[in-house]
């Protein structure tokens, strides 16, 4: 698969083009030109790592959604085995934007929810780019009382825009169904442990992402609107997007630092996009280190943290009157 | 009138009537947004602020709201003491602050949301009111912890607690904060439920976006005034997205109760004797004489 560069890329996929074209002559080449080949990698390899340690948010937030990132059937894949994908939400219909399904996890069942986006164009659109509409939060939530009912852990991947603004997903009660799973969460009876993937956008984000641990890869944003939405209700304006996403705090570190996420899962050289296994494997070890941590607990005092870290988030100040 | 006046066109001798005119006492008259009847202010005041000529609900301040559902002996505010910090150092065209400070000067109110204890018909309750005036109501970090403290009274003293909301939906500048505030207060209201305490939820105009998404559809019984604009999406953009018109009256009361979204319309006028009703009837008490 070739790499798709973003904009701020372009030196980089420069560089590329020229080991290619090196790589491409060399087989009719006579002189042996394969320490050039190596020389150029280095140089390309060090630039990836110099652009990527100084990304702006904005800058992230196209990583967030390079169109070759890993998505949650990605990590299904090299994280799980033995998934058993479960559909529909038994009312309407089976939301293809939110996948999920039983599977293990080193040997040990669990439950398994994300948004899923597609590849290409006619993926997007059987996916709904991700965007999912009530039926697909009620599917989520059938699975996690499932989950429950069974005492199995829940792993939820969470990569959406947001949850889909359209007339059926009103008529069907969008508001309801993300309501009702932040409130069905909060007290689910087994751990759930999430993970910011991709894009964290908003409501449609927040209706899977009510957990015990609640993580973010390193190139991954969370936000309360996107970036573009934001600079369109403030400046009038889609164009300042990038002004807006440095506003907001939409970074997995800035987050951190905010006390907004625990931890920060971090990706391969150039982002997630350009190792999907090594994405995964680093994913699959902080999985690891969440969920032996919550076993640890019993039922009473993991909801009773849970509930906790809810009633804790915020900033304001206290003014007794006089 | 002056020789002067007598050489002026009779165009600007009218607007200057029109000038006259306009030094009468402000809001004596209004007219209404959505029959164009011209009423008398203290008529609109007697009929809670509803349209006595199409029975139009005109939008109300929190704490107007609760005067009109509180008894008015024995009330407590709860929360007061939660105000508003600029986390983020967000700024816009304005700062954070100075956009609060502007708020607080137009509302009165120090934030987006009024919590108070009291009594309806004698029934203990604890009520949180959202003021649209302040922010267009949105929900940011002083909003959320009022309505959790107001819950944790309601936990304490026993008592059903009640919800009327008037939002556009997040505070975008809390960011992230903001939309853990919908964690916040559903999850709050969790542990209402498990102590078998009621929670009723009055929809008012609008209730829209991360408020509608987050505890507005979890109550007990869902109420919503007329004609009120509730989703989760804005009209607009939903528009964008699907390139299509809007059905007539989408989005209204009206619609959710026929899509099965909300138990019932109740028309402000009635609105304390019915809530009471409910409450009466969700605690097993005594019909009211």
């Amino acid at each position: 698969m070739k790499t798709t560069f973003l904009d701020f890329e372009q030196p980089i996929a420069e560089l590329e083009n020229k080991i290619e074209a090196l790589r491409f002559g060399q087989e009719d080449s006579a002189v042996d030109i394969s320490e050039e080949i190596d020389r150029l990698a280095e140089k390309s390899q060090s630039l990836t790592k110099e652009i990527y340690a100084k990304l702006t948010p904005w800058q992230i937030a196209q990583v967030a959604r390079h169109p070759q990132r890993p998505y949650t059937l990605d990590y299904v894949a090299h994280i799980f085995t033995d998934f058993e994908e479960l559909h529909g939400d038994r009312a309407f219909a089976d939301d293809k934007a939110i996948v999920g399904g039983l599977a293990r996890f080193n040997g040990q069942p669990c439950m398994v929810i994300g948004h899923q986006k597609g590849r290409d164009t006619k993926e997007k659109i059987y996916r709904n780019f991700g965007m999912p509409r009530p039926e697909g939060y009620r599917k989520a939530l059938r699975l996690m009382k499932l989950a429950e009912k069974f005492r199995i852990p829940v792993f939820t991947f969470v990569d959406t825009p947001g949850a889909y603004p359209g007339i059926d997903a009103e008529e069907r009660g969008q508001s309801e169904a993300i309501g009702r799973n932040l409130y069905e969460m909060a007290g689910l009876k087994t751990p759930v442990i999430v993970t910011i993937i991709g894009e964290g956008g908003s409501g449609g984000a927040l209706a899977i992402a009510v957990g015990d641990v609640v993580q973010m890869l390193q190139n991954s944003t969370y936000s309360v609107i996107s970036p573009e939405g934001c600079a369109s209700i403030l400046w009038k304006s889609a164009e300042k997007a990038s002004e807006a996403a440095e506003i907001m705090g939409i970074t997995a570190p800035r987050l951190k630092s905010l006390g907004l996420i625990d931890k920060i899962v971090h990706e391969p050289c150039g982002g997630a996009h350009r190792d999907h296994g090594a994405m995964a494997h680093a994913l699959k070890k902080a999985l690891q280190d969440g969920l032996k941590h919550l076993q640890a607990l019993s039922t009473e005092a993991l909801l009773e943290a849970r509930f906790e870290r809810l009633m804790a988030y915020g900033r304001f100040k206290e003014q007794h009157p006089r | 009138m002056s020789w002067l006046n007598k050489l002026l066109p009779p165009k600007i001798k009218r607007e200057q009537g029109a000038q006259r005119r306009s030094n009468l006492p402000e809001g004596l008259w209004s007219k209404c947004p959505a029959c164009e009847a011209v009423l008398y202010a203290t008529d609109l005041e007697s009929n809670l602020q509803v349209c006595p000529k199409c029975g139009h609900h005109h939008r109300l301040k929190a704490r107007q709201r609760l005067d009109i559902l509180l008894d008015p002996e024995g009330r407590q505010e709860i929360g007061a003491e939660v105000l508003p910090t600029d986390s983020l150092k967000f700024k816009d065209s304005k700062t954070y602050p100075a956009r609060l400070k502007d708020a607080s000067e137009s509302s009165g109110e120090s934030d987006s949301m009024v919590v108070m204890q009291g009594s309806i018909k004698t029934l203990p309750v604890v009520v949180a009111c959202f003021e649209f005036d302040f922010m267009g109501g949105s929900m940011g970090s002083v909003l959320g912890e009022r309505f959790v403290r107001g819950v944790r009274v309601a936990l304490e003293q026993n008592i059903p607690f009640i919800c009327i909301t008037a939002s556009g939906g997040a505070r975008m500048q809390e960011g992230l904060f903001s939309l853990m505030q919908m964690a916040k207060t559903t999850a709050a209201l969790s542990k209402l439920s498990e102590a078998g305490l009621p929670f009723l939820s009055i929809l008012t105009d609008p209730t829209m976006g991360g408020v509608s998404a987050s505890f507005a559809f979890v109550g007990d019984v869902v109420i919503a005034e007329p004609g009120a604009l509730i989703g989760f999406a804005g009209p607009r953009v939903i528009e964008q997205t699907v390139r299509e018109k809007l059905p007539e009256g989408f989005q209204r009361s009206e619609f959710l109760l026929e899509k099965g979204a909300v138990d019932m319309i109740v028309d402000r006028r009635e609105m304390r004797d019915r809530v009471a009703q409910l409450l009466a009837l969700l605690q097993k008490l005594p019909a009211a004489a």
